[in-house]
């Protein structure tokens, strides 16, 4: 069994191209002035289908991780780091965090992004711990916006 | 909120389990069919006087067109036929959709028949890589997400936020294994401490094997029946006097807010329906899946305030003896836990608490209860009010 690898469609294929040069590239929804992500059709916000692939920063947040374990499969090697990452220009990704101590992880703790390859033609984004955020800066927590 | 009308004239007549736990010597087709069989025997009928079917997919034995096998392998030809599948809201959903279906002029009487066998048909990789599929194929699956590690995140975050611990998580698995040591059936009936929680196989942090639901075989099944149908019955009368769904999103990493579902939504629109508040509710049975599930669905449901299930689960208040009993069965923490089916045996519960029919661990002086299931990752709610005193 091997891992999953991702099959792109037409409307994705700017995506993988990107992670494929190192680069993470985002749509943008110029109506809606924001990025989304996963790559759609149209946006999901305002159903525009006048999206943009941008480059984005790949700095991003923790929003939440967990230590997994108990491997899915004979794919994958146990431990391994799955994350939320808050990425700076907004949207919310699942990824690895790659080569961290799992004591050395908190929501909030700073990463940025990598790419790792899934197979000969497709690389996907992974991240690496930066740095944990400073106390100053309310803006880290991931659900700090009061939504109760 | 308006209400929805779909139960003002049905009431739940009949009931029925298979053995639970490990169950190797029946398929899940074949499991469908005895406990389709059973519960219509409950309700004192025969299947001429059933005409409707619902049932869900099993994960060990596919089937393209499920329910309209199932009424093959009986014989059966009903008007009314349909699979569902929402996950782990699929029993309360297949509720709403045979309370529909009657108030309609679809059908007069309708059995919801679930059954799956994670447990004994399955290897253990499978059951995993068949869970875990519930992730988006291209942006989480890849990555190697268990179905416990998504759960984990959603502790996590829930953690950082309230500064809920994983002892509070603990409580959750010591409460539902309390109650199912007092139950006959249940798969597992040793009792546990919060030691014991902690102490156990970590699975994806901060989760460890207590915190994670059992894999089980198992089948359930209820008929409802139209108004008019209802006097007479064989058994109590079980009222659904209230329902509410709420759905948020699909995929774990497309939700905007980690540690607050639309248990919300769901839960507020099932109390506007029936008129009834937290307070009223005399039994809980909630979707334990993972010991944070169901201390966000306490919260969420409106039982204490936003931040405080892990104290509320501490406290023992839903253990035996407590003023909140909850999933007296003992959930799918600790009764059975089949996959897709696994709420049903809330319902199932439920109904025999509400019909004084629960042995000993029936619970006194009790009238209403509050059945809830999600599915997806929290994504999809379903929220049911029964009540064994006739509304109308």
């Amino acid at each position: 069994m091997s891992r999953p690898i991702p099959r792109p469609s037409p409307t994705e294929q700017p995506f993988y191209e990107a992670c494929a040069r190192g680069e993470l590239k985002l749509q943008y929804c110029k109506p809606c002035t924001r990025f989304l992500f996963y790559p759609r059709t149209h946006c999901d916000r305002c159903h525009s289908p006048q999206l943009d692939w941008e480059q984005v920063s790949g700095k991003g947040t923790i929003a939440s991780y967990t230590v997994v374990r108990r491997a899915v499969s004979e794919a994958f090697t146990a431990p391994y780091i799955i994350a939320l990452i808050d990425l700076a220009e907004g949207p919310r990704m699942m990824s690895q965090v790659i080569n961290a101590e799992p004591d050395a992880l908190a929501v909030g703790h700073t990463v940025s992004v990598d790419f790792a390859a899934w197979s000969d033609e497709i690389k996907l984004p992974v991240f690496r711990l930066q740095g944990v955020p400073s106390e100053a800066d309310p803006s880290h927590h991931p659900d700090s916006e009061g939504k109760t | 909120m308006a209400k929805t009308g779909l139960h003002d004239d049905c009431a739940l007549i009949g009931m029925a389990e298979s053995d639970v736990g490990i169950v190797p010597d029946k398929t899940p087709r074949e499991l469908c069919v005895q406990v389709t069989l059973d519960a219509v025997r409950d309700a004192g009928l025969t299947l001429e006087d059933v005409d409707g079917l619902i049932t869900c997919n099993a994960f060990a034995e596919p089937i393209m067109y499920h329910a309209e096998a199932v009424a093959e392998y009986l014989g059966w030809q009903p008007k009314h036929c349909v699979t569902v599948n929402t996950g782990g809201g699929t029993t309360f959903m297949a509720i709403k959709m045979a309370a529909a279906a009657i108030a309609a002029g679809m059908a007069h009487t309708i059995v919801i028949a679930m059954a799956d066998s994670l447990r004994s048909h399955m290897t253990r990789e499978q059951a995993m890589v068949v869970q875990s599929s519930s992730g988006h194929p291209h942006y989480e699956q890849p990555y190697g997400p268990t179905v416990p590690a998504y759960y984990a995140l959603l502790a996590r975050a829930h953690m950082d936020r309230f500064g809920t611990t994983e002892e509070h998580f603990a409580y959750a698995a010591v409460s539902c294994r309390a109650w199912a040591s007092q139950h006959p059936k249940a798969q597992k009936r040793d009792p546990i401490s919060v030691e014991d929680v902690m102490g156990s196989r970590p699975i994806a942090d901060p989760l460890k094997v207590l915190d994670c639901s059992l894999v089980s075989d198992g089948g359930a099944a209820v008929v409802i029946t139209r108004g008019d149908r209802v006097s007479g019955s064989k058994q109590k009368p079980i009222y659904l006097l209230g329902y509410g769904e709420g759905h948020a999103y699909e995929h774990i990493s497309q939700a905007s807010d980690l540690t607050t579902s639309a248990a919300v939504m769901s839960g507020q629109a099932a109390y506007a329906d029936s008129g009834l508040t937290p307070n009223d509710m005399d039994l809980l049975q909630l979707y334990d899946c993972f010991t944070p599930a169901l201390l966000i669905q306490i919260e969420d449901l409106g039982f204490c305030a936003k931040g405080e299930g892990g104290d509320w689960l501490a406290s023992g208040i839903s253990q035996p003896g407590g003023h909140k009993p909850l999933n007296t069965h003992g959930g799918m923490l600790s009764y059975c836990h089949p996959g897709n089916p696994g709420a049903m045996f809330g319902l199932t519960e439920a109904m025999l608490q509400l019909r004084g029919q629960a042995g000993a661990r029936q619970l006194s002086g009790i009238n209403t209860a509050l059945c809830h299931a999600q599915g997806g990752i929290m994504s999809s709610h379903a929220t049911l009010i029964l009540g064994n005193e006739d509304p109308s």
